[in-house]
């Protein structure tokens, strides 16, 4: 291992390590949850990026096949995150979970009315699913 | 110092575990305990991802990708199963 890489991988490690712990200082710290929300999907996802960086950097023979690996994980992670965050915030939504008093625009109530409503005029008469 | 720098990594990790522990104790919602459960399993990754390059060995980069799938999937699933009721349908 070069001096120079083993330097660049451990200023990604710090950085990555770093960002990690401010995305759960973050999860912590946060007034309600639409606000945490971000601090662990955005902060976290960088910080695992920046240490699979330095994994790629420095794993044996820094061979292809582990930089490979470590761009895979970080294409996964950057898929998934968004999904999964948004998948919670819609949760949240619908199992009653209000905004903190520093939110000041809330332009969900009167869409959600609306499909709602749409959805009940779409749905066919006879609706004999016993699980609703 | 390598070596120091991966040590200092792994305790920031660790504190940030610890930190999204205790969000996931505290609650108070459902979904504020199933983003803390989503983010200890990213933490975890990168704890994994970091004894790896501590122990120089590449043979825990998997593991890290099957957690990353499993951490996605099981946070879907969670929101699924707060929204409807059921996962599959």
């Amino acid at each position: 291992m070069t001096d120079l890489a083993s330097i660049v991988a451990s200023l990604l490690l710090l950085v990555g390590a770093g960002f990690s712990l401010v995305g759960s200082i973050g999860l912590v710290r946060l007034p309600d949850f639409y606000t945490r929300m971000h601090a662990p999907t955005k902060a976290t996802t960088l910080g695992v990026s920046s240490i699979l960086a330095a994994a790629a950097l420095t794993l044996p023979g820094r061979s292809l096949e582990t930089a490979l690996a470590a761009g895979v994980i970080i294409a996964v992670l950057f898929i998934t995150a968004p999904i999964g965050a948004h998948m919670l915030a819609r949760a949240a939504r619908s199992t009653g979970v209000q905004p903190g008093p520093a939110t000041h625009v809330d332009e969900l109530p009167a869409t959600l009315l609306e499909r709602a409503g749409e959805e009940i005029a779409k749905r066919p008469a006879t609706d004999d699913d016993p699980s609703r | 110092m390598f070596a120091a720098a991966t040590t200092v990594a792994l305790a920031m990790l660790a504190l940030s575990l610890a930190l999204a522990l205790y969000r996931l104790l505290i609650g108070p919602a459902t979904v504020d305990r199933i983003l803390a459960l989503d983010t200890m399993s990213i933490n975890v990754l990168a704890l994994l991802v970091v004894l790896s390059i501590r122990w120089d060995t590449a043979a825990y980069l998997e593991s890290a990708l099957v957690l990353a799938l499993l951490g996605f999937v099981s946070t879907v699933t969670f929101a699924k199963y707060l929204v409807r009721g059921r996962i599959i349908d």
